[in-house]
């Protein structure tokens, strides 16, 4: 059993995947279905239970209910060392009294591989530190620890690779650097990688598929560009980067459109960008998709009147407005700085207006803030 | 030139309160080193009168010799004093730190029920006045009829031994980082070879560290040595009963040789420790 | 199911060795305590007969050392923790890189035996030392003022021989806190005497308590420094409980002051532990 289960390969399946802790439960009723071969991602905030799924599938924790499917192979309740499935922990857990050489020839030797020198050498070459290798953990830098950790999980070619908040330790430069080099990595060595990550712009840049994870269930799953542009709830649209979520009415049908009145003003939006279950709705536009102009320019598309704006904010790439609308709520325009000079100032009268197809609705019992409150960057771990 | 103009346009502190500031500041110097004066006058003292041409009372000062440190069984029954701690000190040792380690694998690595009263157990020999822990046990050899002696002390170190084995050895488990181990389990070891390839080397500075606290509280030990050795002499218990006739000079080179041995063993261990990183 | 039983696994022989060593003498001291003299038998026969009279009896008699052992333990914590802690802060804030070697020159002088260090202040502060004539001639202390056998050099020994003890925890904690806790108190406008008794005292509460035990369990049961350094007024419980076992072979009254001792000192123990887990302490 214990081989037949260590050469499992093929999807990972969780069906109805559940783990209590006495009252508490972190992870609910989970079923997911995650591709051989893909970079997939777990987001959500501290708590949401992303870790508690990841060490399921390690074996570090055992599910209150449900299975683990590797393949064919039920791995639900398998030891973790009888997984073809190695993790990259967060803060790396390298072995401080091992070389580094011996760090990533663990695995192998406890599985009895020849040629193990040969497979060390040729892993630190792909994480460009084969100088290292008689280094101790200790001696190294945070990035060169996340490489090997990071080489001494894939040395031993799982059928899945865990990465456990991999780049939190490591300040945002160097961050940005290793996304870009993990996900060359997955290209190169093909294996699938499952990341946990409270970041967004971390999953966003790295992984093929989402699952927005919230309160032990998954709220969203799709690609980053998905879940975006066509955010289903509001904790996805708040989430990931910020929204304007405007109270409204479906007020009736255009061809392929759905009409919405916002405060007495009309707009139109793809019917199928609608997640509304009757006729009260949110309507939501991201701030960049937004174009600010004068009266008296003419406007196409969408357009909301009588805002006035509130506050400018340069930051180079861009000019963020706070726009002021007749009903009391402030809108967030991002305008590209195209032409080197912010062209609007505090205190002016202003039209906002945008392509319908940008425009997502809600359904109207939504609370509005889900997922603001917690600012993703904030957390450092769980 | 820039010099001349520091000191026309920056005012001086006087002298005065710069001696004060000065003193302010390192207060806390002279309080360590008055500190450290007061913990080795003895040290230097039993040091000094180890070269003391004294014949047999090491009382007063007369003259400088070389002879104790080159014969240092001079003297009748101090090795054979030494010797009998030696002994003792290993099996005190050996014992304990084995039986110390495996009770704090269990409760720093186990949830179970009975933790906190293993906890207490462990606690109530540390807050035991040593001589009520070695009058009572005397007592219970006395009602088996077994006579004090070598085994009796030795079964007295160990039960003191014990608890100090289990805080330390604890105490670094408890440092231990459990994702170490999960990373172990992760890379296809199983429970017996993550115990032995990760879990003992690093917990194995804290079963030296405890085994050689073992050795050094067995062998200065003489209160309870004194109530469960019946006729043998430990070092501790010759120098105690040598004191009224006065101690013979060999004694302080022993003393001070095991200062000086000691405290290469502990210097050199760091100093390896640091090259290991 | 092996799980469940790994621990008390682990636990049996150490527990095992622990009851049969530990407390079954202790239940036996329990036992001794009441037994009273066989009518007619030889030195040392006695028989159970519960007399707890024995106890007020032992206290009674020897009141007088029973306070003595606490207040010279009480002295002697005191006055350790007085020098033990700024040696600790020294050691931990002041002394770079030379924090460990300085470390092991605390516990250094433990690797001496403490017989023998005991016994060189009772030559170094006798009549023979260098300190008496030193003190005289310059009139600090009078022709006749001595320093041995008395309390001030048990006291004094005391306070020596358990210093380390006092260190080593006061070290751990202080060790722990981190320095720029202290300058955030400080660029909150306390000054270094706020700073200390409401930042640097209260983080190194466990080492005070810690130190404290350490010290105050040991001295209390102490009879060594007071038979090397003291007098006969100067004697201590554990005196008293020795001679009743060794000269007077009066094991019931022995047994009887070592369970008022040791009961004494868990009851102290309890309530200051209990004190010190609230602010009052701090």
């Amino acid at each position: 059993m214990t081989k037949a289960s260590i050469e499992a390969r093929g999807d990972l399946r969780l069906t109805r995947l559940t783990k209590s802790y006495g009252d508490f439960t972190a992870v609910d009723d989970l079923t997911l279905t995650i591709p051989k071969g893909s970079f997939f991602a777990l987001l959500g905030p501290s708590g949401c239970g992303k870790t508690t799924t990841l060490r399921m599938i390690a074996g570090l924790e055992e599910p209150t209910a449900g299975s683990i499917h590797l393949g064919e192979t039920d791995i639900t309740t398998t030891k973790p060392y009888q997984r073809p499935i190695n993790t990259v922990f967060q803060n790396y857990a390298l072995f401080p009294h091992l070389t580094i050489f011996e760090n990533i020839a663990f695995g192998l030797r406890r599985r009895g591989q020849k040629d193990v020198k040969e497979a060390v050498d040729k892993v630190l070459n792909l994480v460009e530190l084969p100088h290292l290798a008689e280094r101790k953990p200790t001696q190294l830098s945070g990035g060169q620890q996340q490489r090997i950790a990071l080489a001494r999980a894939i040395v031993n070619r799982p059928a899945l690779l865990l990465l456990d908040e991999p780049l939190g330790a490591l300040d945002l430069k160097l961050r940005r650097q290793m996304q870009i080099e993990l996900k060359w990595i997955q290209k190169e060595v093909g294996l699938t990688f499952v990341h946990v990550t409270h970041d967004q712009e971390e999953a966003m840049t790295m992984a093929d598929t989402i699952a927005v994870m919230n309160e032990g269930q998954i709220e969203q799953m799709g690609s980053p560009a998905d879940l975006y542009d066509n955010p289903e709830t509001a904790y996805v649209a708040n989430f990931l980067g910020q929204s304007n979520l405007i109270k409204g009415t479906i007020s009736g049908n255009d061809g392929d459109s759905l009409i919405v009145d916002l405060y007495g003003q009309k707009i139109a939006l793809p019917k199928n960008r609608s997640h509304a279950i009757d006729n009260s709705t949110y309507a939501g536009i991201r701030p960049e998709k937004f174009r600010i102009s004068l009266l008296e320019t003419p406007v196409h598309g969408n357009v909301l009147t009588g805002g006035r704006i509130e506050d400018v904010s340069y930051i180079g790439v861009s000019t963020q407005y706070q726009v002021e609308m007749p009903w009391g709520q402030e809108l967030m325009v991002f305008e590209q700085n195209d032409d080197g000079v912010a062209p609007f100032n505090k205190g002016d009268a202003v039209n906002i207006s945008w392509a319908p197809t940008f425009t997502f609705a809600l359904r109207g019992d939504e609370d509005v803030t889900a997922g603001s409150e917690v600012q993703p960057e904030d957390i450092d771990e769980e | 030139m820039s010099q001349k103009i520091k000191d026309a346009t920056i005012p001086t502190i006087p002298l005065g309160g710069r001696i004060q500031r000065w003193i302010g500041r390192n207060l806390i110097r002279f309080y360590a080193i008055f500190a450290f004066t007061y913990l080795f006058i003895p040290v230097a003292y039993t040091f000094a009168f180890s070269f003391n041409d004294s014949g047999k009372s090491n009382l007063i000062w007369k003259g400088f010799t070389l002879g104790n440190w080159q014969n240092p069984c001079g003297a009748p029954e101090v090795c054979s004093a030494l010797g009998n701690s030696i002994k003792i000190g290993f099996l005190a040792t050996f014992f304990s730190t084995i039986l110390g380690t495996m009770i704090a694998f269990a409760i720093g690595r186990h949830k179970f029920r009975g933790r906190s009263t293993s906890n207490l157990l462990i606690f109530l020999p540390m807050a035991t006045p040593e001589i009520v822990m070695g009058a009572s046990l005397l007592s219970l050899f006395l009602v088996f009829k077994i006579n004090p002696g070598f085994w009796p002390t030795v079964i007295a170190h160990i039960v003191f031994c014990i608890s100090f084995v289990v805080v330390t050895v604890k105490a670094r488990i408890a440092s231990l980082d459990p994702r170490l181990e999960q990373a172990a389990m992760d890379l296809y070891a199983n429970e017996f070879e993550t115990f032995r390839r990760v879990t003992l080397p690093l917990v194995a500075p804290g079963i030296a560290g405890a085994a050689l606290l073992a050795f050094s509280l067995s062998f200065d030990d003489f209160i309870i040595t004194n109530f469960n050795s019946g006729t043998l002499t430990t070092f501790p218990k010759f120098i105690y009963v040598s004191a009224a006739r006065g101690i013979p000079a060999q004694a302080n080179v022993i003393g001070s040789a095991m200062f000086f041995l000691a405290l290469t063993i502990v210097i050199v261990g760091q100093l390896v420790n640091r090259r290991k990183g | 199911m092996g799980k469940i039983r790994t621990p008390y696994l682990l636990l049996l022989p150490g527990f095992g060795f622990l009851f049969t060593f530990f407390i079954l003498p202790i239940i036996n001291l329990a036992q001794t305590s009441t037994q009273t003299k066989i009518a007619g038998g030889d030195t040392g026969q006695y028989e159970q007969t519960l007399h707890f009279r024995n106890y007020i009896d032992a206290f009674v008699e020897n009141k007088e050392q029973f306070g003595r052992s606490f207040l010279y333990a009480t002295i002697a914590t005191v006055l350790a923790l007085a020098i033990a802690y700024p040696l600790a802060y020294a050691i931990a804030f002041k002394a770079g890189k030379y924090k460990n070697l300085l470390l092991v020159l605390v516990v250094a002088p433990f690797f001496t035996s403490f017989l023998l260090r005991t016994i060189a202040w009772k030559q170094i502060l006798g009549e023979e030392g260098f300190v008496v004539p030193t003190l005289r001639s310059l009139g600090i202390i009078s022709q006749s003022t001595t320093l041995t056998s008395t309390s001030f050099a048990v006291v004094m020994g005391m306070t020596y021989n358990f210093l380390p003890f006092m260190t080593l925890p006061l070290f751990a904690s202080i060790d722990r806190i981190d320095p720029r806790t202290l300058e955030a108190s400080g660029d909150l406008y306390a000054n270094g005497l706020t700073t200390f008794r409401r930042v640097t005292l209260p983080l190194s509460m466990p080492g005070v308590v810690a130190g404290t035990l350490l010290t105050f369990i040991p001295a209390a049961g102490d009879y060594v420094n007071a038979a090397i350094l003291g007098n006969p007024n100067t004697k201590m419980l554990g005196n008293v409980i020795e001679s009743r076992y060794f000269k007077i072979v009066d094991y019931p009254t022995a047994a009887a002051l070592s369970f008022t001792l040791m009961a004494a000192i868990l009851i102290l123990v309890t309530l200051y532990i209990r004190k010190a887990g609230t602010e009052e302490l701090v």
